[in-house]
C-alpha cells in the first residue's frame, strides 16, 4: 500500500544515462518530487513531473492510503510480561540450541474439496475411462462383439457368450477368470489376495506348484521343454515341466522344473537322472526346495 | 501458513492451554517440564521445574491478584501430586499430594477454587477434588473441599459449570457427568443412546461457557449444552479423537487425533490420519484438515483471540500456526 519515498531527482547525470539517452533526458529540468502527508488518515500524495512521449511536461499525482493491517492491541499486562526473564531451562538455553524454528513448508488448511465443486463432480472426474467413454466413443470397439462406443472389450458383457478366441493358448484359470469378472465389475485395481476366492491362492497354490518339484540344472543351451518332457516321463506322470529361459535373448538358461504326480516317481528320477550325462553335460537333479521367502 | 515448530519437549505432548490474553502457551508432556512460551514468536520463556513423572494438565489463572492475571500455574502430574507455580519466576508455591496420579485440574472462575482429578490406582477408586487456593502461597493447605468418587475407570477431565455450580466430568465410561460443586450431588448423567460409546479423551468448554465439546476414541466428537447436557451436535470422523477445541471468533471445531500410538509404525504417516480438522460448528460440515505431525495430535488450543491455534503430538512437537488472512473468510 505505501509507497517508498525516494530521492527528489537527482541533479546529477550520471554518464551511464547519458550515454543510453542520447543526450536527450532533460528530468533535470523538472521541478523536484514532492510528497505531502500521510495525514491523520493515513493518505499520502506524491506529484512528480515527467516528460511525456511528445516531450511535453506532465505533473503526475499519486494518492495512496497507508493502512496499520494488524493493530497489535497487547494488554499492558502482556507487554509486562514479554519482559519478563527467562527462567527454568530457558535460562541456559544458547542460541544454538534452535528450539523454535518456522516451518519451512507452507501448511495449509487443506480444504476436503474445492470451494464451489460439488462431491460428484470430483469422483466422475476421478475414473479416466469413464471421462474417455463420453468424449472419444469412436474409439471403443469391442472385439468381442463388435460394438461400436458401447464398452471395451474388456468389460464386454457378451464376452461369455462369445467363442474362445483361438488366439490363447494358455487357459485362464478359474481364479483368473473370476478375478477379471470382478475387476471389470469394479473397475478398480484389486490386489490377488483380497479377490473372491482368494482363500485358495497364495501359499496354498505355492505349495501345490512345489510338491513333488524336482530342480534340473546343468542343462545345454539347446534343451527345450519337450526334451525334458521325454527324458522325465519313463519314471511317472508328470504334471509340469518348465525350461527357464532368458527372456531377452531367447535362450536357456540351464536350468528347469519337472513336477511329478507322485513323489516316489520323482525320487527315482532323481536316483537316476542325477549324475547322467545328457547332450555332452552333466545333469544334477535335486529336490526343489521352496523358496525361503 | 507457515507453523513455528516448538521442540522443548522429549516426550509426546499431553496438554495445551493459552492464557487469558493469548500472550503465553503453556504446554504439558509426559516429560517432566511443564514450559511457557511466547504465543507469537514461539519464544521459550521458561520451564517449571519439580514434578517427577509425566505432567497431565495445567491451568492458569486469570483474575488471581486483583486483576493480574496469568500468576499462577497449577499442573497435575502422574508422579501423584499437583503443584501451583509463579507463572513469572517459575518458583514451586505449594505442592498437593495425592494416592494415584494427578490427571485433570481446572480453576474455578475467579481462581479461589481448583478441580483436581486422581486416576483409579492400586485399590483406589477415581475421584475427583476440589481445592481452595489461597491467595498467599503461605496460608495455602492440601485439603479438599469436596471430593467426588463414583465413575468407573480414569476421570480424563473435569471442568467448572457456569458460575461455578456445576463440575462437569467425563472419562473412560464414556458418560458426561454434572455435579454440584457445593453438596457433591450428582446432577445429570449423559445417556446411553445419545452419548459416546468409548472413552472421551478431551473436553473444551466454549469462550463462553455455555457449551463444551467432547471428543472421544469412538471417532467422534460431540456438542453439549453445560446446564442441561442435551446433546447438540455430533461429529463424526475417521479416526479416534484425542484432542478438541473450538474457535472463540468463528464457529469452528478442530478435531485432533489419529490412531493409537502403538499402531503407529504399522503403517504410513498418511493413513494415520494426524492431521488438525476443521469442522463447520452448526453445519458440521468438514472445513479442512492442517498436516505436519508426525503422530497422533494429543493436545489442541486456541489463542482466546481466535487468530492462531496449536497442536501438540505424540511427536514431541508444538505447532503453532498463525492462520492466513484467507482463512478468515471461508465460505462453505
Amino acid at each position: 500500500m505505501s509507497v517508498s519515498t525516494q530521492n527528489p531527482t537527482q541533479p546529477k547525470l550520471r554518464w551511464g544515462e547519458l550515454d543510453e539517452d542520447d543526450g536527450e533526458d532533460l528530468d533535470f529540468l523538472l521541478p523536484p518530487r514532492q510528497v505531502i502527508g500521510p495525514d491523520e488518515n493515513g493518505i499520502k500524495k506524491v506529484i512528480e513531473y515527467k516528460f511525456n512521449d511528445e516531450g511535453n511536461k506532465v505533473k503526475i499525482t499519486t494518492t495512496t492510503r497507508t493502512r496499520k493491517l494488524a493493530n497489535a492491541r497487547l494488554s499492558k499486562r502482556a507487554i509486562e510480561r514479554r519482559n519478563w526473564a527467562k527462567f527454568g531451562d530457558a535460562v541456559r538455553e544458547d542460541v544454538g540450541s534452535r528450539l523454535t524454528m518456522v516451518s519451512t513448508e507452507e501448511i495449509l488448511l487443506e480444504r476436503p474439496r474445492a470451494p464451489g465443486s460439488k462431491p460428484e463432480e470430483t469422483k466422475v472426474a476421478g475414473d479416466s475411462l469413464a471421462k474417455l467413454s463420453k468424449g472419444g466413443a469412436v474409439l471403443m470397439v469391442c472385439r468381442t462383439c463388435g460394438k461400436t462406443g458401447d464398452h471395451w472389450t474388456a468389460r464386454c458383457p457378451y464376452k461369455d457368450l462369445a467363442a474362445p478366441s483361438e488366439g490363447f493358448v494358455d487357459k485362464p484359470t478359474a481364479s483368473e477368470t473370476t478375478a477379471a469378472a470382478a475387476g471389470a465389475t469394479k473397475g478398480t485395481y484389486v490386489p490377488p489376495g483380497m479377490r473372491a476366492g482368494a482363500e485358495r491362492t497364495g501359499t496354498d497354490m505355492r505349495r501345490r506348484n512345489d510338491e513333488n518339484s524336482v530342480r534340473v540344472t546343468n542343462l545345454s543351451e539347446d534343451t527345450r521343454e519337450p526334451d525334458l518332457l521325454e527324458l522325465f516321463r519313463p519314471f511317472g506322470a508328470v504334471s509340469r515341466v518348465y525350461v527357464a529361459v532368458d527372456q531377452k535373448t531367447g535362450m536357456s538358461r540351464g536350468f528347469g522344473f519337472v513336477n511329478f504326480v507322485n513323489k516316489e516317481d520323482a525320487q527315482r528320477a532323481i536316483n537316476k537322472l542325477n549324475g547322467y550325462g545328457y547332450d555332452n553335460l552333466i545333469l544334477r537333479v535335486e529336490w526343489a526346495t521352496p523358496r525361503t521367502n | 501458513m507457515r507453523p513455528i515448530l516448538m521442540k522443548g519437549h522429549e516426550r509426546p505432548l499431553t496438554y495445551l492451554k493459552y492464557n487469558k490474553d493469548g500472550d503465553l502457551l503453556f504446554s504439558c508432556a509426559k516429560d517432566h517440564n511443564p514450559t511457557v512460551w511466547f504465543a507469537d514468536n514461539g519464544e521459550r520463556l521458561g520451564t517449571y521445574r519439580g514434578h517427577n513423572g509425566a505432567v497431565w494438565c495445567c491451568d492458569i489463572t486469570s483474575k488471581f491478584l486483583s486483576l493480574r492475571d496469568s500468576m499462577r500455574l497449577i499442573t497435575g502430574s502422574a508422579d501423584q501430586t499437583a503443584k501451583l507455580w509463579n507463572v513469572q519466576t517459575g518458583a514451586q508455591l505449594f505442592t498437593f499430594n495425592f494416592d494415584s496420579p494427578a490427571r485433570s485440574v481446572d480453576f474455578a472462575v475467579g481462581d479461589k477454587l481448583a478441580v483436581i482429578t486422581t486416576d483409579p490406582f492400586m485399590e483406589l477408586t477415581s475421584a475427583i477434588h476440589v481445592k481452595r487456593i489461597s491467595r498467599d502461597p503461605s496460608e495455602q493447605t492440601g485439603e479438599s473441599v469436596l471430593i467426588l468418587k463414583g465413575p468407573q475407570g480414569r476421570i480424563n477431565r473435569a471442568v467448572w459449570g457456569p458460575l461455578n455450580k456445576t463440575i462437569i466430568s467425563c472419562g473412560e465410561d464414556a458418560i458426561i457427568r454434572i455435579w454440584d460443586s457445593e453438596t457433591g450431588k450428582l446432577l445429570k448423567e449423559s445417556d446411553k443412546e445419545s452419548g459416546h460409546k468409548k472413552t472421551i479423551t478431551s473436553l473444551a468448554k466454549a469462550a463462553d461457557g455455555s457449551h463444551f465439546l467432547t471428543g472421544s476414541l469412538d471417532k467422534s466428537a460431540k456438542l453439549w449444552d453445560s446446564r442441561t447436557l442435551t446433546l447438540i451436535k455430533t461429529y463424526v470422523t475417521e479416526r479416534p479423537v484425542n484432542a478438541v477445541t473450538m474457535s472463540p471468533l468463528l464457529d469452528h471445531v478442530v478435531l485432533g487425533g489419529g490412531q493409537d500410538a502403538s499402531a503407529v509404525t504399522t503403517t504410513d504417516h498418511r493413513a494415520g490420519k494426524f492431521e488438525a480438522k476443521f469442522y463447520d460448528k452448526i453445519l458440521l460440515e468438514e472445513i479442512g484438515g492442517v498436516k505436519g505431525h508426525f503422530g497422533p495430535i494429543n493436545a489442541l488450543a486456541f489463542n482466546p483471540d481466535g487468530k492462531s491455534f496449536s497442536s501438540g503430538g505424540e511427536d514431541g512437537y508444538v505447532r503453532l500456526h498463525h492462520f492466513d488472512p484467507e482463512y478468515f473468510n471461508i465460505k462453505i
